[in-house]
């Protein structure tokens, strides 16, 4: 494959420095190689996309090229000249700006506080000012067409409100470099749009703005060129204008790829799930799940589009009875689950593939046959009367890790020397081998490599067609268009459409996710 | 905000148990007098325990090492006071001790990164078999423990004037300590960072504040009140040292935190409610009640803590990055 | 080979806190070398000693038990001390109090009697933690001086010999633990112990749940594991095996409760219990080696003069080392990924 070093004859060589250049970084943790011998030019008033698939090494470089990380080898230059990056202290006295993949927010404190923490408007030398403070945010959101209430808390603020804090953040110190890793993750596509206008205005002004994505659409729409990087190093680097999202694709993961996964018609049959008028409460006693209701065919994948925290991880919580139900019911085959146990829902029928496998799909420390197994170990063959079957449990184990192509040399190994797309294939391997009715997948393809994504998306498929219900949430609008067969907007606790696939479409889906309407 | 109704039941509280002290001396004063003013000197050194806990916590480091950190401070305090016969520095001892300690809780769980839990109960073992191992009997304080500051005529008012005008000079450095680390807290640029240390490191990391720095600076700050927790002990409530003399005071203040919801105005609140637990011991005392079994009073401040913690801190949330080691990488 | 990886750390932790602790006697004037030979007659040279060392060991396995046991479990009990004394006293009481039993019903129902005791007052810090959220590290320290002061009124008042000394009759013989040629039988149940343990967590659904639970209880409580139902039950054997440890005391060495008979023991259950990794079997060599410096202390007093509080710094020294295995590990320059971690969940409800 092509690995050019893109100071190649690709971007004219010019005798102005560029505003931010990183030159033969390279850097390892243990044994994993992040970053090799990696080059990278900004340009002042350039947007220049860092395209590549989870685990690349795009959010590796740009952190250290902000101080949070040391490189082991190379060197970072701004306006020509090596500069030491020891600390985020260091990046910020050189004018660089950082919004982050996930926030770093504070969530107790407000808009206004997290906003300047560290730079605080003060009277004398240790006052707060945070009346100067708020003033100052106001401006500074009207400037950039992203309003915001200064005095409002962060942990009450929806996700998206919470990107423009974040954004808000780094541009409160007048930054000539900006540094977006994944800024478009929990917006909708309205959201984006504006977000990519208010970046268009920034390079205008001259500021060198750096944006890591995985959404080829976003790259082609606003990047003025791309970098791509697989495995740690830098494959390529193009402008828009030379590819498309094929090539670009191509150029991320080493071979072609199927973008969408090829699906028959569905064939759906009699209700496995429904749910009636449910109500549910969040962490902070809200309602969360306002009168839902919704029903889900044998056979069929009803997908769930919506921006997180309008109630689905609630909805999901609540039907695999890992979350109190204040109002209505879950029925599965007729059977009235609500309010049952988790383990006594799972037995019934139900897989749940959890959003956050780090958190609650996978205990790390155990070996990976235990996780294939954590969903059964207490019954027979696995354990008898209360001894655990070890025999049993390994040959199960064994053959799953085939079925699946699990990568790893033992499955006596810790779950947590996994891969990100290796551990997704043992929860999904785990689950989907349960024998359930439903199978309740979230986000499930968050986070992991291209190829991984690939298989998750024919599991599921083929769950459907051998008749299994499945319930797919994902903020990944690509994937729900890609899988569902009927979709369903959430919105503020409720459905507020429910229709066939091919009835809607990425703008409509767009605008009924933000505002509820069309 | 209207601090008032905010706090109405403290207040309420705070009134009914006045009545029952009243009431059950049988409205003597002296009698009254005594235990308010117990109340007060009983709640000293757990309102400076928990503030060094709550400047910890709120960074994010669990300091369980508070009863440790108190039993060194008194007795270093005492070691160097009844030495050089200078009460003014065996105090500095107890704080700088304390301080000492701090810095070497925070070298363990924020430099190397060990369990913070496990490293507190070092401190506390660590403390217990120093202390146990060097302490010699027959020393004493030349000049006794440290005296009375009357507050001029103040001082002269009936019941509140004693209790509250003519105290020591330790228990007068506590009170004002509330309300300046209070301020402090939450009003200043160093309150601000502390929290966001606490609250979320990495978010106080990416705009330049270095969490190592705020995090020792904490403990030892810390630790050098719970040092003067401990010199208070030693030096001004009992005036001189006795092994394991805290017993279980260092706790009692990681309660007192967690209900006061790690703000030092709450903090002191709650002490005030444990100081009485423990004063009504006396009242019990002079009315003779369970005096033939003085084990069911003696229990009492130590279920008072049980059931505070059982009742409240399901409700309170602490500093959220606590207890986690904290690393850029 | 991984068991003698595994066990590095500790032996150096060891190694070095003899080595500090050798210090210090040095820096007080005295002999560190007379030192530790004076220790090691006390203890290891004669059957006596070994006795000795024996006994000391047997509280301080079931002690580290304890606190491993709940470790496992992400739980800190702290409240080894007073769980220890409960089940002293009811072990003693029912050891006096009924008669009319022969030794192969009375003898095991005094150490049941006891360690049931324990085990309930270990399962009230599990209940508070499970229903309320109320930490364990505090509730348990608090339960520690509630228990103390119970106890001591029990005895005083309730099932107190008539004398001046404040203590339970003895109790009947038909509730010893016999010796066998001057040895401790009870060291034999306490080895019994750990092994049930380990068999416990490592080849029983339960010991997975509980295991599963102290890694990660969000994701335990995904797969379908009742997180309070753990956590209550785990305390209740943790306070058991303290108790036992307390009864066994009672019923093979003292032969009656008298109060104040092991103060700090339930700080000992710590120190061993992270010597061990909080391994059940490494309990049995950490307990034999504290319990050596215990048994060896007051020999050493008497030959070498120095006082045998030295020990416990060194314990603390032992447990410095061992509680930071990167103070270790950067001593070494080695990697050792399985650390303890307690403190994590301190914030978990």
């Amino acid at each position: 494959m092509d690995d050019t070093n893109p100071q190649t004859p690709d971007q004219p060589s010019t005798s102005i420095p560029a505003a931010l250049e990183a030159v033969g970084i390279g850097k390892r943790f243990d044994t994993v190689i992040a970053n090799q011998d990696v080059n990278l030019r900004i340009e002042k008033g350039q947007i220049h996309a860092l395209l590549g698939e989870n685990g690349a090494g795009k959010s590796t470089l740009v952190n250290i090229l902000f101080g949070l990380y040391h490189a082991d080898e190379g060197e970072i230059r701004i306006n020509g000249t090596p500069v030491r990056m020891d600390s985020p202290r260091d990046a910020i006295q050189h004018r660089i700006g950082m919004v982050h993949q996930h926030f770093q927010l504070v969530p107790v404190l407000t808009v206004a506080e997290n906003i300047v923490l560290g730079h605080e408007p003060t009277r004398g030398r240790w006052l707060l000012d945070l009346d100067r403070a708020a003033a100052e945010v106001t401006e500074l959101a009207e400037r950039f067409g992203l309003a915001i209430d200064p005095r409002a808390k962060v942990e009450d603020l929806p996700v998206g409100i919470q990107q423009r804090v974040e954004i808000l953040r780094a541009l409160y110190r007048k930054a000539d470099v900006l540094i977006l890793d994944e800024p478009t993750a929990v917006l909708t596509p309205q959201e984006t749009d504006h977000l990519l206008t208010v970046l268009r205005g920034l390079a205008a002004e001259g500021v060198a703005i750096v944006f890591i994505t995985h959404k080829l659409r976003e790259v082609l729409a606003v990047a003025d060129r791309v970098t791509v990087m697989r495995g740690g190093r830098v494959v390529g680097s193009t402008t828009p204008a030379e590819t498309d999202e094929a090539g670009l694709a191509e150029m991320m993961v080493g071979r072609s790829v199927v973008l969408r996964v090829a699906k028959t018609e569905a064939r759906p049959e009699a209700n496995v799930l429904e749910v009636r008028d449910l109500h549910v409460r969040d962490d902070r006693d809200r309602p969360a799940v306002d009168g839902l209701s919704l029903e889900i065919r044998a056979g069929e994948i009803f997908g769930i589009a919506g921006v997180d925290g309008n109630g689905q991880r609630e909805l999901v919580e609540a039907m695999t009875g890992l979350r109190i139900i204040e109002d209505g019911t879950v029925l599965l085959d007729g059977t009235d689950i609500t309010g049952r146990s988790p383990r006594q829902i799972s037995e019934l029928g139900v897989a749940h593939i959890p959003e956050d496998r780090e958190k609650h799909g996978l205990i790390g420390q155990h070996s990976i046959a235990d996780n294939l197994v954590l969903n059964r170990y207490f019954r027979t063959p696995y354990a008898k009367r209360g001894i655990r079957q070890h025999a049993a449990i390994n040959d199960d184990a064994e053959r799953l890790v085939a079925d699946y192509d699990i990568r790893t040399e033992s499955i006596r190994a810790p779950a947590r020397t996994l891969s990100g797309g290796n551990k997704q294939k043992v929860i999904t391997a785990r689950e989907l081998s349960h024998g359930a009715r439903l199978l309740v997948a979230s986000q499930p393809t968050r986070g992991i490599d291209v190829g991984s994504i690939e298989f998750v998306h024919q599991q599921i498929v083929g769950q459907r067609d051998s008749g299994i219900a499945v319930l797919l949430v994902s903020a990944e609008l690509d994937e729900i268009l890609s899988l569902a067969d009927r979709i369903g907007v959430i919105f503020k606790g409720r459905l507020v459409t429910v229709a066939d696939a091919a009835d809607l479409d990425r703008a409509t889906i767009g605008r009924l996710m933000t505002a509820g309407s069309t | 905000m209207n601090t008032l109704s905010r706090y109405r039941w403290w207040f309420v509280t705070a009134a009914f148990l006045v009545a029952f002290t009243l009431f059950t001396a049988e409205f003597q004063q002296a009698q009254t007098t005594a235990v308010l003013a117990a109340t007060l000197r009983q709640s000293t050194p757990l309102v400076l325990g928990a503030l060094c806990g709550i400047l910890c916590e709120r960074s994010g480091v669990i300091n369980i090492g508070i009863e440790g950190q108190m039993l060194m401070s008194a007795f270093a305090g005492f070691v160097v006071a009844s030495s050089t016969g200078d009460l003014l520095l065996g105090v500095t001892a107890g704080i700088a001790c304390g301080m000492l300690m701090g810095a070497f809780l925070a070298f363990l769980s924020v430099s190397l990164r060990g369990d913070q839990i496990i490293a507190g109960t070092v401190l506390n073992i660590a403390a217990i078999g120093l202390t146990s191992f060097f302490f010699q009997t027959g020393r004493s304080l030349p000049s006794g423990k440290t005296s009375r500051i009357k507050l001029g005529p103040l001082a002269d008012l009936p019941i509140l004037g004693r209790v509250f005008f003519s105290n020591r000079p330790l228990t007068y450095l506590t009170l004002l300590l509330v309300p300046v680390i209070w301020y402090a807290l939450f009003r200043t640029t160093w309150g601000l960072r502390t929290r966001a240390v606490g609250e979320h490191p990495s978010a106080a990391e990416t705009v330049g504040i270095s969490v190592v720095r705020v995090r020792y600076m904490n403990l030892i700050l810390g630790g050098g009140i719970a040092g003067l927790g401990g010199a208070y002990l030693s030096l001004e409530a009992v005036g001189s040292f006795e092994r394991m003399m805290t017993n279980g005071k260092g706790f009692v203040a990681l309660a007192v935190m967690i209900f006061g919801r790690w703000n030092p105005i709450g903090a002191w609140g709650a002490a005030l409610l444990f100081g009485y637990a423990n004063a009504v011991q006396t009242q019990f005392q002079f009315r003779g009640w369970l005096a033939d079994d003085p084990q069911f009073i003696g229990m009492m401040p130590f279920i008072v803590t049980i059931v505070v913690v059982a009742g409240f801190v399901g409700r309170a949330r602490p500093p959220a990055s606590i207890g986690q080691p904290y690393s850029r990488e | 080979m991984t068991f003698l990886r595994s066990a590095l750390v500790p032996m150096l932790a060891v190694v070095l806190a003899i080595a500090s602790g050798a210090i210090i006697i040095e820096l007080s004037g005295l002999n560190a070398l007379e030192a530790y030979k004076a220790l090691y007659d006390g203890a290891l040279a004669d059957r006596k000693g070994i006795g000795r060392t024996l006994e000391k060991a047997t509280p301080l396995v079931m002690g580290g038990l304890a606190v491993a046991f709940a470790f496992k479990a992400g739980l800190f009990n702290i409240g080894g001390q007073g769980q220890l004394v409960i089940g002293a006293l009811f072990a003693g009481a029912v050891g006096y109090g009924v008669t009319g039993l022969p030794w192969i019903i009375h003898m095991p129902l005094a150490l049941l009697v006891g360690g049931i005791g324990g085990a309930l007052w270990g399962m009230l810090a599990g209940v508070l933690k499970a229903t309320r959220g109320a930490h364990e590290v505090i509730t348990t320290i608090m339960l520690n001086f509630v228990a103390l002061n119970i106890t001591d009124w029990l005895t005083s008042k309730v099932w107190r010999e008539p004398g001046i000394i404040v203590r339970t009759p003895a109790i009947e013989s038909s509730a010893e633990i016999p010796r066998w040629s001057q040895l401790p039988t009870g060291f034999a149940l306490a080895v019994a112990a750990a092994f049930a343990c380990w068999y416990l967590l490592e080849r029983t659904t339960f010991g997975f749940e509980i295991r599963s639970v102290g890694l990660n209880p969000e994701a335990a409580r995904y797969a379908g594991i009742s997180v309070s139902r753990i956590v209550i039950l785990t305390m209740f054997i943790s306070g058991m095996l303290a108790a036992l440890g307390g009864a066994i005391e009672t019923q093979g060495i003292v032969g009656r409760y008298e109060p104040g008979f092991n103060a700090g023991l339930g700080f000992n259950g710590i120190t061993i219990a992270l010597l061990a990794r909080t391994h059940p079997l490494g309990v049995i060599p950490a307990a034999l080696l504290i319990g050596a410096m215990e048994a060896g202390g007051s020999m050493m007093q008497f030959k070498a003069d120095v006082d045998p509080e030295i020990t416990e710094i060194i314990e603390a020294l032992m447990l410095l080392f061992v509680a930071t295995p990167i103070l270790v590990r950067w001593v070494l320059r080695r990697r050792d990924t399985s650390e303890i971690s307690v403190g994590a969940h301190w914030g978990d409800a």
